[in-house]
């Protein structure tokens, strides 16, 4: 069982992990992903890989606390041990060396352009970040994210720090000239709406860009097909084909319906532990 | 003298319309009056043909000789000589297409009830013989397998009984493949499955879970890192076909795997308490006829569907399904819309099933497969209406130990391109069996896969050593 060696509180729903698992940090590349279960009887959830260090046999994760399995997560403790991980799953990132990389970040997608952002400034592109929050202390990650990519360009819907407005009206000032200029390649990770915008954003500029899915999975080694993604005419596995796919041919409407599908159970289940959580409570 | 009685001593079952609610066993088993009675039907044949037929070789006139003798503990040690998985086979085996089919008795009577004599045993054992404690190998050489299915569990009994470490690396959190993930606790008991596994964790076998060899680590490591002097390669079918009709991905679709996954290995059916859920509407289809679309409409039913049909483009003549499960299923009250080929699921706007587009069948000429070709009636179209559709039609072997290892040929199914002679793959050290290598077959063909495997590598290392 991983043990956690690190914990951050990055929002008050928002928290980094670093925990021990030498064979994933070894086998590890941008993009992929690990699988999660935290307790026995619970769910087994996707977490993009946020790092990771061959050397310190380390892997970081930044999970957000939205359901049952990510709560329990959420309140483990340095010292304390993830049930089970298994990684590293799905492609890498595979972005044509020498351009000019713009990755887009939304929420705690910020933390999986981490490492690839790393990887791409170290083989010699130019990297730029485009980070949106609502406001300013719900940007994540600024500071090493800052360290790995040639410019930072922050986006707030408040305006509470750099541009007022959505990370794709920056993005469209990039493609524009404005900046750093023009992207050869967009990378976006995020919240569905946001890398649906995004996608709208290039569709017609024919910049190649990648949005990573973050569907409903089980297993994550393309055994039981839980994650099925339309991508053009054809219906992918998340797991093994992706997560990363062509944005311009990803059918977002299919994907935001098949992440509804369980959303009463789920509600019934948040309910369920926060009723065990408060009489847990009451009893000490 | 053998007795001359010409039905076999039937499998107390539990009444169908209880059982339907719940996922406690159907067969209860047999007592050890009734074991007697049936093990006094075998003939003790000169040229035993069950045992040929059997695909791990059994002794089967053997073990049953011992039962009928009162020396229970004498047929445990014959079954497991041959067979490191006798409570799982002797529950989900398909008797009737092999050592039964066989049987002389069956010449003019019903053949001897061998698959319930096996389970007979290795209940009595799981009841009555204590732990021996772990067993220490003997030997230098380490084996890897790759994949805790019934193809790799048996390989790495057979291998730790002949002395050898065994590590057997699996990919889900739990070990025993499709036997954990696929089949339902109705028919396999996981309490069973976990004995099993035990067993063979005293026989020396070491399990990894949360390991996906050709992503945590690859095939060469194993070699070349880990110091392993042989790999088998027991990964299964694991990857879903579907129909390629328009609304698969409507929600209230599963595949067979995913839907049964989340039944048994995530255990929904105790949802809230566990934490993945299933969403289950009133009216449920299986497409498809075999033993795991049995085993997903049965656990529909189970779990308070309304109504649970299967539907099947060809005739209950060419069902795959075992005869005793087709028949669980009808008790239980599952229907079956014969020559019926879906050409569509239909839902509603915001993407949930409502209902699968059907076209009648009829028979035509045998085609590739020897069974008449369904031929589409023209004009014949009608709707089932639906809640979940759930599609079983096969598996391909999962591709991502292949896709990662230089070297390892796979044929244009996925399969693993075998060596004419031996159950080795393309790559010299490397063996395998079982779904990787047929495609998705039956749990006893690869644990035969498993045990010739076994056996191969053995003659291999002790050539070398």
């Amino acid at each position: 069982m991983p043990k956690i060696i690190e914990k951050r509180v990055l929002t008050p729903i928002t928290k980094l992990f670093r925990f021990e698992a030498p064979m994933i940090a070894s086998a590890a590349k941008p993009g992929q992903f690990v699988i999660v279960r935290v307790r026995e009887g619970g769910e087994r959830i996707p977490l993009t890989i946020a790092d990771f260090d061959a050397k310190s046999g380390t892997v970081t994760i930044v999970v957000q606390e939205v359901g049952v399995t990510s709560r329990l997560l959420g309140a483990h403790e340095v010292g304390d041990n993830i049930l089970d991980v298994l990684g590293p799953l799905g492609e890498p990132a595979h972005i044509p060396p020498g351009g000019h990389v713009v990755g887009v970040g939304g929420g705690f997608g910020s933390a999986a352009l981490w490492c690839l952002m790393r990887e791409l400034k170290e083989r010699g592109d130019r990297t730029t970040v485009i980070l949106g929050a609502r406001h300013d202390h719900l940007l994540l990650l600024i500071d090493e994210l800052r360290e790995v990519c040639d410019n930072l360009e922050l986006c707030t819907d408040d305006g509470s720090v750099g541009l007022k407005g959505f990370v794709t009206e920056r993005l469209q000032q990039l493609i524009d000239g404005d900046g750093p200029g023009k992207p050869d390649h967009v990378i976006a990770i995020g919240p569905m709406p946001m890398m649906r915008a995004v996608a709208n954003t290039t569709r017609d500029t024919g910049i190649p860009t990648q949005v990573s899915m973050d569907p409903l999975m089980i297993d994550g080694t393309g055994m039981c097909g839980c994650c099925r993604v339309t991508v053009g005419d054809e219906v992918k596995f998340a797991c093994v084909d992706g997560p990363l796919f062509d944005a311009s041919k990803v059918d977002f409407d299919e994907a935001v319906k098949r992440n509804k599908i369980y959303v009463k159970d789920e509600k019934r289940a948040a309910e369920r532990q926060q009723k065990m959580k408060e009489e847990s409570a009451n009893a000490s | 003298m053998p007795a001359k009685r010409e039905n076999k001593t039937p499998m107390l079952e539990r009444n169908a319309t209880l059982r339907a609610t719940d996922f406690v066993e159907v067969n209860e088993g047999y007592t050890i009056a009734h074991a007697a009675f049936e093990a006094e039907r075998c003939l003790r044949c000169q040229d035993p043909v069950c045992v040929a037929s059997c695909p791990v070789h059994i002794p089967i006139p053997e073990f049953i000789h011992q039962i009928a003798a009162g020396n229970m503990q004498g047929a445990v040690d014959i079954l497991r000589s041959a067979n490191p998985l006798p409570a799982v086979c002797g529950r989900v085996c398909p008797q009737e297409d092999q050592c039964e089919q066989t049987c002389h008795m069956g010449n003019h009577f019903k053949p001897v009830g061998i698959g319930y004599l096996e389970r007979f045993v290795a209940d009595w054992e799981r009841a009555n013989v204590k732990s021996k404690g772990v067993k220490k190998p003997t030997r230098q050489q380490r084996i890897a397998v790759i994949g805790a299915g019934p193809a790799g569990l048996v390989c790495a009994g057979d291998l730790a009984r002949l002395g050898y470490p065994v590590t057997i690396y699996e990919g889900l959190h739990a070990p025993g493949g499709v036997l954990r993930y696929g089949i339902p606790e109705f028919r396999l008991p996981n309490d069973i499955l976990d004995w099993e596994i035990d067993l063979l964790k005293e026989l020396g076998v070491e399990i990894i879970c949360n390991v996906v060899v050709g992503k945590t680590i690859q095939l060469d490591d194993l070699f070349d890192k880990m110091g392993f002097s042989a790999v088998f390669v027991g990964t299964g079918a694991g990857l879903p076909k579907f129909l390629g009709i328009p609304g698969e991905n409507l929600n209230g679709v599963y595949s067979a795997n995913e839907f049964l996954t989340r039944i048994n290995l995530m255990q929904s059916y105790n949802f809230p308490e566990a934490d993945t859920p299933l969403y289950l509407g009133k009216r449920v289809a299986v497409i498809g006829a075999g033993n795991t679309a049995m085993d997903a409409i049965r656990s529909a039913l189970r779990l308070g569907a309304e109504e649970g049909m299967s539907i099947y483009r060809r005739s209950e003549k060419e069902m795959t399904a075992r005869v005793e499960e087709y028949h669980h299923a009808l008790e239980e009250g599952v229907k079956f819309h014969w020559l019926t080929n879906p050409v569509e699921i239909v839902g509603d706007d915001k993407g949930w099933v409502t209902g699968i587009k059907c076209l009648h069948m009829k028979l035509g000429e045998p085609d590739e497969s020897g069974r008449s070709r369904p031929i589409p009636i023209e004009g014949s179209e009608f709707i089932i209406p639906l809640d979940n559709v759930v599609l079983s039609l096969g598996n391909s072997p999962n591709p991502l130990l292949v896709n990662s290892t230089p070297g390892l040929d796979k044929d244009k199914h996925g399969c693993l391109v075998m060596d004419k002679d031996k159950p080795q793959t393309s790559r010299k050290w490397v063996y395998a069996g079982g779904d990787a290598v047929t495609g998705a077959a039956t749990v006893i063909l690869a644990a035969g896969a498993g045990k010739d495997a076994a056996a191969t590598i053995h003659k291999d290392l002790s050539a070398v050593a």
